[in-house]
């Protein structure tokens, strides 16, 4: 299959060279930081809880541990998963293997599908090693892991959401930096129209927050898989493939 | 194999390819021979599908580059010019590579890896990353991965360039044992690497086709007549008027002579040998014969010819890009 040598060649690149290592190197490094510092300060406040019970009605670890956590990783992965993505075709169009690549027995939607499945395996990966958080927290006290679940599937989505920009916007551009910023800049976008909403008159205040990239998340990370935020990531992720699609064909038959 | 009709590229203002129509048979190795910015890339470019045509057809094995671009892609083999490959890959597993994308199958993948790094002669490098090698080795990576999945028809842009003399002997004897079972089209400007590796050959200049056939064609279609070169001691009186005299002789020119002796160029037409004539005639004289040989018109005489009438004839013309 097609898509299949793409996706291998992919991976080969990805963990062939330095770039995969340096942004899951960076990932830990400023996630462990949020989960340490979010961490302690539940410890410390459940410690005071402990002295006054009446603070303690709402304490449960998940709602204050793994919620802020996940939509920190949100918003840290917004500004990561470019690096991943920027040079899937930007790369391609400058060196010219691209030529090659299309010259070979495989439709453009299979190599776009070799090259996205690359960038969410690589994520997806990412997001293995980030399961040592839930796992410290299980360790020093009882954790429930059904919203934990969710709460990663709602990762998976969203960055599968930026990931799927990100690829869109490289398809555009042979310049590896414009595919960065690209991406990053659009992604970016979507995550402050979501501030607007505050002062925003009704119908758009719903409006600004429904397009809000990182909102979406909240409702996974709480245990809540809502069809509306399913539906939004998936459809995000099949318009920028679509447009991805469409942008190669185009190279088919524009003169 | 291989009918292009009418074909013209036009990349905005500029025409890279006008009107181009030519056909390679099955098993034929053609020369695609032109001036830098001819249009000899573009043509491949849109025979291996990358990129459509302004206008007219291009079919390769009976299939439309454009409408049936997925069948065209199986059954070719692409080098592109200066062979852009993954440079962060090494040899084996880039071929690997592509030998799984072309659909060969896993079992005979591995055999037909090592045998394309065999007859390419990168065999010894391929645990090198491709952007550790010398160009020579590059060029000839790519022409590994145009062979692989053994498909019908080869495109090869320029697949000779960076190579050294040995290697170029090596990878024109790899490509002249291809002629048969493939069809080669390879673009080139080095003249005589044509009359030594392809069947026929097609001159382009300025997007235009200007001269094909094979390389004997060309010469008797560009150069009418024969031509040999005579050379003789001894001689007195008005050698040239004698010469000229001879049945069959259509002109005669004194050439720089050294040593005291005459020599002359003698034009007569092709097909009529007057040689035997000549030498009566000088012996008859009482001259003596020092030298006569055939003038053979080679194919850089043709091109030069060709491509040099056409930049005479219209100065202004646009170039097209490469």
């Amino acid at each position: 299959m097609g898509w299949w040598a793409v996706f291998k060649k992919e991976m080969r690149l990805y963990f062939g060279s330095p770039m995969a290592y340096v942004v899951f190197t960076f990932f830990l490094v400023i996630s462990g930081w949020f989960f340490s510092a979010i961490f302690l300060n539940y410890s410390d406040f459940s410690m005071r809880a402990f002295m006054q019970p009446q603070f303690s009605q709402n304490l449960n670890v998940v709602d204050n541990v793994m919620r802020p956590l996940f939509s920190n990783m949100a918003v840290v992965l917004l500004f990561f998963m470019p690096m991943l993505t920027m040079r899937l075709f930007a790369e391609e169009k400058r060196s010219g293997t691209i030529e090659l690549l299309l010259s070979y027995p495989v439709r453009d939607g299979e190599v776009l599908l070799g090259k996205f499945l690359a960038a969410e395996a690589l994520f997806a990966v990412l997001l293995v090693l980030t399961l040592v958080y839930p796992a410290l927290v299980a360790f020093f006290t009882p954790i429930e892991w059904g919203p934990i679940l969710t709460g990663y599937l709602g990762l998976l989505l969203a960055g599968g959401t930026f990931l799927a920009v990100g690829v869109l916007i490289s398809s555009l551009t042979e310049n590896q930096i414009v595919a960065g910023f690209g991406s990053f800049g659009v992604l970016l976008a979507f995550w402050v129209v979501g501030w607007g909403a505050e002062f925003a008159a009704p119908p758009w205040r719903g409006v600004l927050q429904y397009l809000s990239i990182t909102d979406h998340m909240d409702g996974f990370s709480r245990g809540v898989v809502d069809t509306k935020d399913v539906v939004y990531y998936v459809s995000a992720i099949a318009l920028a493939l679509f447009l991805t699609l469409r942008s190669l064909e185009s190279k088919r038959w524009r003169g | 194999m291989i009918q292009v009709e009418r074909l013209t590229k036009r990349y905005g203002p500029v025409t890279a390819i006008e009107d181009v129509s030519f056909s390679v048979g099955k098993g034929q190795i053609v020369g695609f021979l032109g001036p830098n910015g001819a249009g000899k890339s573009t043509t491949m470019k849109i025979l291996s599908c990358f990129m459509p045509a302004s206008s007219g057809t291009a079919r390769v094995g009976g299939f439309d580059v454009f409408s049936q671009s997925l069948e065209v892609r199986r059954r070719i083999g692409y080098l592109p010019e200066n062979a852009p490959l993954y440079t962060d890959l090494p040899v084996a597993a880039y071929l690997d590579f592509v030998a799984e994308i072309k659909g060969v199958s896993r079992g005979a993948r591995r055999g037909r890896v090592a045998d394309v790094m065999d007859r390419c002669f990168v065999t010894e490098m391929q645990h090198r990353m491709i952007g550790k090698l010398s160009k020579g080795y590059r060029q000839r990576v790519g022409l590994a991965q145009a062979l692989l999945g053994d498909p019908e028809v080869l495109i090869l842009d320029e697949p000779t360039i960076g190579l050294d003399p040995k290697q170029i002997a090596e990878i024109r004897a790899l490509i002249r044992s291809l002629a048969g079972q493939h069809t080669v089209i390879l673009s080139t400007h080095i003249l005589p690497e044509v009359s030594m590796v392809c069947d026929g050959v097609i001159i382009i200049n300025r997007g235009r086709i200007v001269a094909q056939g094979t390389e004997s064609q060309l010469v008797a279609q560009v150069f009418p007549s024969a031509r040999i070169e005579l050379r003789v001691t001894g001689a007195s009186g008005d050698v040239a008027g004698a010469l000229r005299a001879v049945p069959g002789v259509q002109g005669v020119q004194p050439l720089p002579s050294r040593d005291g002796s005459a020599a002359f160029l003698v034009e007569s037409p092709r097909g009529r040998d007057v040689s035997g004539d000549l030498v009566r005639l000088v012996t008859s004289r009482g001259w003596a014969l020092t030298e006569l040989r055939q003038v053979g018109m080679s194919l850089e005489d043709v091109f030069l010819r060709v491509v040099a009438g056409e930049e005479s004839q219209e100065p202004s013309a646009p170039m097209g890009a490469a």
